[in-house]
């Protein structure tokens, strides 16, 4: 989980209002860290098209973010924006729930 | 911090994390299972969370172990203004790396849960906090909250039984945290998981008077007390009381203290009683009770020894304003330091509240002598059988101390009770009655002993004398007609008085008398005397008649003689 952290973002287009700011919490190579992965990954890719960018963080090695962030739940993701706010926990297997809680399905 | 050096030592016997919690580590013989969980459990504000600052905050200050808080419910600032009322600061202790408080929040509102995932971020954060101050000490206060902000009960279950297996591993002494749930110790039975120790606490109220309760619910591995123990919280903290000590088999002292008045120490074979012994003196209402017992008070400071008197009834300053209408002055040794006044009212808090006060009491002031007065107000908050008990614990605990105690006890009758109605004769060492003598359209005082452990004393009634100048025990008179007392007594005295005067006056006509018949025996010799000298005067007489006579004869006849022979 240390190589490409921030690949998926970035490619230098116009930033939008509605960009989405993500960040992945996983714990290093666990099976659902590893899941959590691949599944926003391809959430992100189907209904984000270039819109988003995305952070993977390894709680492992930054152990003072868990307590900063109020990390309980692994995997975890963070929607810090659009507003509000939206805390995302598990493997992101339940595309459904996923797209409900970015707030791309009402 | 998970090293083995804990697992090969050679005894076999549990080894124990001291809490530091005045009276838990007696009850427990030690304190927790070291670096294992212990589960404490009870209903809202029993006092949970509490319990568990004091064991991190009394392991940072006492024991030199640093400690993580980890609170689910109350935020770190919130919990440090909490506890701040104790004197501990939690600032000042996070600053000396001593203590780490993690607030952990979740919002369930904010949360979707988007399909499998486990806790590893509180094994995170907890793992942090502990290797971050070498903490040896963790709380978990209250870790149920996440049954409340997560969905997926399987995972939390299989997550806690992972995370006490991990702080095991880690060899930390952890104490959780969890509401009471109904019919079950938590409500979500979390004592499936924390097997080694659990601890329940209590809130409850019977006639309107509050009473914390602790109890052991389980202790795997070790012996404990099993009894419900009344604990208190107050400025210092927690306390608990281990009440009764299972043996009787306290130290005692043959030295005798006296009990303030002479009178009362010659009843008691001359000495007064016996240090470290408890002293029941009842009696009908405004029979002196309160005067004897400040006259020990008093006793005791002068001997420069230190008292604690409980008051139930009366003020310290009335008491102390009574007592100087009998001569005895307490202020000066209220003033001095050797006297202490504890006045409150019964109906303050339950029993078992009253006796943790008064330990603390006793523990922090270390007197030589208690007084309590009067127990049977206790009465009022509790049944004959729990004041008994009460009392029971308090004597044993003074004893072991060597700290005498004297009770006074009110009698509601006048005949002589063979029971007080607290049914504590049978365990004072000494009791003194004080009893209402009604006779003559007088009501007297009088004092027996009624026992007295250990020592010679009087079978006999004292009449119990309050003056100006103090107490006293006079004689009573014992005659023909039976016991007598206040006037009575003092009318016989001077009857007494009287048939001594006349006696006397007796005594010195039969001395005249005598003195008469002397004199007339005198004068008879005298007369005698003359008699026999005229008797030998007549007698000399004749015969010195009788000499002349044959002298003149003689004198005669030669002249005669002479005659003739001139004739011739």
């Amino acid at each position: 989980m240390n190589e490409p952290s921030n690949i998926s973002d970035n490619d230098d287009g116009v930033i939008e209002n509605e960009r989405y700011a993500l960040r992945l919490f996983v714990t290093g190579a666990s099976t659902n860290s590893l899941r959590a992965i691949s599944n926003i990954r391809e959430i992100c890719e189907k209904y984000l098209i270039g819109n988003y960018s995305l952070e993977i963080i390894d709680v492992y090695q930054q152990k003072d973010i868990a307590e900063k962030e109020q990390i309980i739940a692994l995997p975890l993701l963070i929607k810090s924006y659009p507003f509000p706010e939206r805390r995302l926990i598990g493997d992101m297997s339940d595309t459904q729930k996923v797209l409900k809680g970015l707030g791309l399905l009402s | 911090m998970s090293t083995d050096s804990h697992t090969n030592r050679t005894i076999k016997l549990l080894p124990k994390s001291p809490t530091g919690i005045l009276g838990l580590d007696k009850i427990t013989d030690g304190g927790i299972p070291l670096g294992r969980p212990t589960l404490i459990c009870g209903g809202a504000g029993c006092g949970k969370t509490l319990f568990s600052m004091e064991f991190i905050v009394r392991g940072a200050l006492e024991f030199n172990e640093p400690g993580v808080f980890m609170a689910f419910e109350e935020k770190a600032d919130e919990l440090a203004v909490n506890v701040a009322s104790l004197g501990f600061d939690l600032d000042q202790l996070q600053a000396d790396k001593m203590i780490r408080l993690d607030h952990v929040y979740v919002e369930r509102s904010e949360i979707e849960e988007t399909g499998e995932y486990d806790l590893d971020g509180i094994f995170i954060r907890l793992g942090h906090a502990i290797d971050s101050i070498g903490a040896k000490r963790v709380v978990l206060d209250t870790i149920e909250n996440l049954f409340a902000s997560l969905n997926n009960q399987a995972i939390i279950r299989a997550e806690l039984r992972r995370l006490f297996q991990w702080l095991k591993d880690k060899n930390v002494t952890t104490i959780i945290t969890g509401e009471k749930g109904d019919g079950t110790f938590t409500r979500h039975g979390l004592e499936e998981y924390v097997s080694d120790c659990v601890i329940l606490l209590d809130h409850r109220v019977t006639n309107q008077i509050s009473t914390r309760l602790l109890r052991i619910v389980k202790y795997r591995g070790s012996l404990h007390g099993t009894n419900e123990y009344p604990f208190l919280i107050d400025e210092d903290g927690i306390s608990v009381l281990p009440v009764t000590s299972l043996t009787l088999n306290h130290e005692v002292s043959t030295k005798r203290i006296s009990s303030g008045i002479p009178s009362l120490d010659k009843m008691l074979g001359g000495l007064g009683f016996f240090k470290g012994s408890s002293i029941l003196v009842s009696g009908t209402a405004g029979t002196g009770k309160t005067s004897i017992a400040g006259y020990f008070a008093n006793e005791t400071c002068n001997r420069g020894e230190r008292c604690i008197y409980f008051a139930f009834e009366e003020s310290p300053k009335q008491i102390v304003r009574n007592m100087l209408s009998i001569g005895i002055d307490l202020q000066h040794h209220i003033d001095s330091g050797l006297l202490k006044f504890h006045a409150s009212r019964p109906t303050l808090n339950g029993l078992e509240m009253h006796l943790v006060s008064i330990h603390k009491l006793v523990e922090e002031f270390q007197p030589q002598t208690v007084i309590l007065d009067p127990i049977t107000n206790l009465i009022t908050v509790g049944s004959v059988s729990e004041v008994k008990v009460m009392l029971i614990r308090l004597i044993d605990f003074l004893q072991l101390e060597q700290i005498t105690v004297m009770f006074t006890a009110l009698t509601l009758n006048t005949i002589v009770n063979e029971q007080t109605d607290e049914g504590v004769s049978s365990l004072v060492d000494a009791w003194l009655l004080v009893r209402d003598i009604e006779f003559n359209g007088e009501r007297n005082r009088g004092m027996y002993v009624m026992k007295s452990r250990g020592m010679k004393h009087s079978n006999q009634v004292r009449e119990f004398v309050i003056s100006d100048e103090g107490l006293n025990l006079v004689d009573v008179y014992l005659g023909p007609e039976g016991v007598l007392t206040g006037s009575a007594r003092e009318a016989q005295r001077l009857q007494e008085v009287t048939t001594d005067v006349l006696k006397n006056h007796a005594v010195t006509r039969k001395d005249m008398e005598i003195d008469r018949k002397r004199k007339v025996l005198e004068a008879k010799i005298a007369s005698l005397q003359e008699e026999f000298e005229s008797v030998q005067d007549e007698l000399n007489k004749s015969y010195i008649e009788d000499k002349l006579r044959k002298d003149v004869l003689e004198l005669n006849r030669e002249k005669l003689t002479k005659n003739r022979h001139d004739e011739e």
